[in-house]
């Protein structure tokens, strides 16, 4: 896909840009965000320049993680990823975005990933953890652990701005980050689903969602807000 | 547990207009799709089913015009079924704005097209749709078996097998809908609901026979579903979404208020 302008433009305003390593359904991302703010010059773009040029990067993602990490640095956005988290941009990654920063998954017999965030991902199925509390649950517990669950805002953010703690936001994913042997300082945000994973994380100028902000209505759509407002300061 | 038990409003789509059969024939007209799907949205349904019940070549384009209306407007998960065959049409599907697409019949003539799917786009945005229809005796143990072509033609394939089999094969969901009690209003067949339900670890939606709010109750209480779709109740104003939901919200069920 080329670079798609937004019709919204208006010369000189804040442009974001969605990257685009050919991975499923950017658009809902871009809509969300043309809806929350028709001022932004939203594009959805696989040219390194345009994202080097953005004012904010949206790195979404869905699919198998060793498709999505083969694609990143076969378009040599392992590299751009360094340079935007670097640049002190705003970067805001989604789900499959989420999990390519971390250092290794385990999904698809181990891929190793961009390594921006300390901690691992982990597959719910496998976890023994998991198991019992599937198997101690009323009902089991089942994979991909899909719909709408309760995010508790472990630390204050600029992007949590206007949405209530333990809101609901909707999930689509068998495999998760552990709560318990990430970093803490960077979990932003945690959901309990038989184990307690790591609903979002923040560093610096990077926030970056399990969930799926564009799917998640209101909840999501201000959070999308907060994020094309942000100035990337992480207190 | 937090996580909610989802309401999914169902648009079943012919030639551009929402429609519901009873049985899957008798149609009645009840409007625009992105109109109804915007009222969905607002009223806080959980997700919105779209299946385009012609699917023939003609009415693609207009479908495939529906779902980016739609999903520039609706923001939360858009499920599009009707027609899909192959790896070309998930993809236009997904591009025009939907998360995921629902496969019945085409994965019925080549399983692998399933694995081949959810290989390639993620198992997270296959959805696998099942027609079932009870076929033992009165008396014999309970079966069910899967039709194709709107419920037109028996394949002999047991229905829980089935289910389990394209859960293997990477479905990420299942959308089960029972072929006799489809618009007939007296609930869901709760049997094969459970059957199928307790058989695979993905989630599955219970489809077909809604007429009250008792009956999503008791797909989820007896069906062990995770996720619950109506038409009828919605469409014709019977019930609003946030009726269902507080409805099931003090029947002790958690859903997203």
């Amino acid at each position: 896909m080329n670079t798609v302008k937004s019709t919204a433009s208006n010369g000189g305003s804040t442009q974001v840009a969605i990257i685009d390593y050919g991975m499923g359904n950017l658009h809902s991302v871009a809509s969300a965000v043309k809806n929350i703010a028709p001022q932004v010059d939203v594009i959805v773009t696989s040219d390194s320049d345009a994202i080097a040029r953005a004012d904010r990067v949206i790195f979404p993602g869905v699919g198998a993680i060793r498709d999505c990490v083969a694609e990143i640095k076969r378009r040599g956005f392992d590299r751009a990823m360094e340079n935007e988290i670097a640049s002190g941009k705003p970067v805001l990654a989604i789900c499959v975005g989420l999990q390519a920063l971390m250092q290794h998954s385990e999904e698809n017999d181990g891929v190793d990933c961009l390594q921006a965030f300390e901690g691992a991902v982990k597959g719910f199925s496998s976890t023994p953890a998991f198991q019992q509390a599937s198997q101690a649950s009323d009902e089991s517990l089942k994979v991909p652990h899909m719909g709408w669950n309760r995010v508790s805002q472990v630390q204050e953010h600029a992007l949590w701005h206007g949405i209530e703690d333990d809101s609901r936001f909707y999930f689509v994913h068998s495999y998760y980050i552990d709560a318990q042997s990430t970093n803490t300082a960077s979990i932003a945000g945690t959901c309990q689903y038989g184990v307690d994973f790591v609903a979002a994380l923040a560093q610096k100028n990077v926030f970056a969602a399990q969930f799926h902000p564009e799917k998640s209505h209101t909840n999501g759509l201000q959070l999308l807000k907060n994020f094309v407002a942000w100035n990337g300061l992480h207190a | 547990m937090a996580l909610a038990k989802r309401i999914i409003p169902c648009l079943d789509v012919d030639k551009g207009r929402v429609v519901k059969g009873v049985q899957f024939v008798d149609i009645r007209d009840a409007g625009d799709p992105v109109e109804v799907a915007k009222q969905y949205n607002q009223q806080g349904a959980d997700e919105i089913t779209f299946l385009d019940i012609t699917a023939s070549h003609e009415a693609r384009d207009t479908t495939i015009h529906t779902v980016e209306a739609m999903a520039s407007e609706v923001f939360i998960p858009l499920t599009v079924g009707g027609g899909i065959r192959t790896v070309d049409d998930i993809r236009n599907m997904l591009n025009a704005g939907a998360d995921k697409v629902s496969i019945n019949s085409a994965a019925v003539f080549n399983p692998d097209f399933v694995k081949e799917a959810a290989d390639k786009f993620g198992a997270q945005c296959i959805v696998v749709a099942i027609d079932a229809k009870q076929v033992n005796q009165p008396g014999e143990t309970p079966r069910w078996e899967i039709f194709t072509h709107g419920g037109r033609k028996p394949t002999g394939i047991d229905a829980v097998e089935w289910a389990v089999k394209m859960n293997e094969f990477g479905a990420g969901e299942i959308l089960l809908t029972s072929m006799d009690n489809d618009g007939v209003k007296q609930g869901f067949d709760l049997g094969v609901t459970r059957a199928v339900s307790d058989a695979v670890s993905a989630p599955v939606i219970a489809s077909g026979g809604v007429g009250n709010l008792q009956h999503l109750v008791d797909g989820v209480k007896e069906g062990h579903a995770s996720a619950v779709l109506a038409a009828s109740i919605f469409h014709f104003g019977e019930y609003t979404v946030p009726q269902a939901k507080e409805y099931m919200a003090g029947q002790g069920i958690e859903v997203r208020l």
